[in-house]
């Protein structure tokens, strides 16, 4: 702790005498050099984007232009959900703008408790916890549930989310190759039979937008007596008979010992949660250190989060949508003849394939002229080196906007290059 | 040929594929500095040499393994 006191007067600070130490900031010297002299070709810097206006969940004003958006999360459009903005503001007026406070001392209200029951009557689970972002759910959850002598064993194109909370705890990390359930099987094989054991999967792998064989995986997993963790960030709203992600749709919902997942993606806002049918489940509550040591949600996100669950149990309208609106860009840019990451539409993602960073960042660039939002993603965030750029769609997204996205890919992507001129 | 001897041939041979550089290989070479193998290449060479010797080299021991001899040294001791 340092407060201003405990510092002597009586003992002066003597001058070091190596005042050079290095710059911290050096090691970075490399990706500065490599973005300036992307800057320099005369291209828009793809990560300092700001919208100045967001006119619904499709639209907003970015620089002036009203643009299409393409690259969110918000699959099922709930950022101007009626009902979901009421309850924000009714929170705010009647909690305040925030809690101050870890959610084991003052930092539980009303709605987080009514958030939590949301999440419960979704994914008929008997648990549900909330934490402040999905980042920490995954944080939380890996880095507690894993200790010393425990194994975690995760896909290699996991979340960063993953990763880091691996690192965080204090077990030991096994990878294994993409979506190979094979490759799983044979690294579970090799482990202590009595060890702890953590399979770490996810739904939807949001760089190219796969989906996992859930149904083999587990079965593997079980067979070695694992306990599973899946996060369905992306998969949540609109897989399965109520929506609850891939787990469901795969039929494993009964094998799956824990779910993480994000309110920042079709809930529309942000935080994150965990939801199990463990019986011991609640003692996490005091133990997982990204839950303790930092301040819940404020009062009108959880409104917000819960009143968007809620309605996302009879969004069925809006599933279909989702998947009409996918299945038609995912069509249509195959077509055009992009290199996509999936043969067929499998989620709401669809990542088209350049071949490098400057092919990338010139379309990219050339789309946001015509009015066209799209994610541009490159390594280290994406797997096997790729440079990509990763559309998203939203049920709200209309069918008209669905054709001028096509047509606008079709135009950007003869003027740039990566598709023949038609 | 001892047993590391062993180990060191099967260990390079699985290098070479990935050995743009035409290096030669010796205990000291290094895989990130030395051999420029960037973490997907990693990835990729870690798995093969698992499966080659059905091992397993966790992520926390990959941190610890710089050179080839490290890596020979660390695939004797978990085959014992």
């Amino acid at each position: 702790m340092t407060d201003a006191g405990t510092l002597r007067e009586d003992a002066p600070v003597e001058a070091l005498e190596h005042p050079s130490a290095p710059d911290l900031l050096a090691k970075f010297d490399p990706l500065i050099a490599e973005r300036q002299a992307l800057l320099d070709t005369g291209v828009r810097d793809p990560f300092a984007i700001v919208m100045t206006k967001v006119l619904s969940p499709t639209e907003a004003i970015i620089g002036n232009r009203p643009t299409i958006l393409l690259g969110t999360y918000n699959y099922m459009g709930m950022t101007f959900d009626a009902d979901v903005i009421a309850a924000g503001k009714a929170a705010l007026d009647e909690f305040g703008a925030g809690t101050t406070g870890s959610r084991v001392l003052n930092g539980t209200y009303q709605g987080h408790r009514e958030c939590e029951d949301a999440l419960k009557e979704f994914y008929g689970m008997d648990h549900a916890i909330v934490f402040s972002t999905g980042y920490q759910a995954n944080l939380g959850m890996i880095s507690t549930l894993a200790g010393k002598g425990d194994y975690i064993i995760l896909d290699a194109d996991s979340h960063a989310s993953i990763y880091d909370g691996c690192w965080l705890g204090n077990a030991e990390i096994v990878r294994f190759r993409h979506n190979s359930v094979e490759d799983l099987d044979k690294r579970l094989g090799r482990l202590p039979k009595d060890a702890g054991k953590l399979v770490v999967l996810e739904g939807v792998y949001s760089m190219l937008g796969d989906i996992a064989p859930l149904k083999e995986m587990v079965a593997v997993a079980k067979k070695h007596g694992a306990m599973i963790l899946c996060d369905e960030a992306h998969g949540m709203g609109f897989f399965g008979e109520h929506g609850r992600g891939v787990f469901e749709e795969a039929g494993v919902q009964d094998d799956i010992d824990f779910v993480v997942g994000t309110f920042s993606k079709s809930v529309g806002t942000v935080g994150g949660f965990c939801v199990s049918n463990h019986p011991k489940f609640e003692v996490l509550r005091l133990v997982c250190r990204p839950y303790v040591f930092t301040a819940s949600l404020p009062p009108s996100v959880v409104a917000t989060a819960a009143t968007s669950i809620r309605k996302l149990m009879h969004a069925g309208e809006k599933r279909e949508r989702l998947w009409k609106n996918s299945k038609r860009l995912h069509q249509g840019l195959r077509d055009l003849g992009f290199t996509l990451g999936t043969k067929s539409a499998e989620s709401a993602i669809i990542a088209v394939i350049l071949s490098d960073q400057t092919q990338a960042v010139g379309m990219w660039q050339a789309l946001l002229e015509l009015g066209l939002y799209v994610n541009m993603a490159r390594p280290p965030a994406t797997p096997a080196g790729t440079y990509l750029l990763r559309c998203s769609l939203c049920a709200e997204h209309r069918d008209e906007q669905v054709g001028q996205i096509i047509e606008m890919f079709s135009q950007a992507g003869r003027a740039v290059g990566c598709i023949a001129q038609g | 040929m001892t047993t590391r001897d062993d180990t060191f041939a099967k260990v390079t041979a699985l290098i070479e594929p990935f050995n743009k550089k035409a290096l030669p290989l010796t205990d000291d070479v290094r895989f990130a500095q030395d051999l420029e193998w960037d973490s997907l290449t990693v990835m990729d060479f870690v798995a093969a040499v698992e499966d080659d010797f059905d091992i397993i080299i966790t992520m926390n021991m990959q941190a610890e393994i710089e050179t080839i001899g490290q890596l020979v040294d660390a695939v004797e001791k978990l085959k014992a």
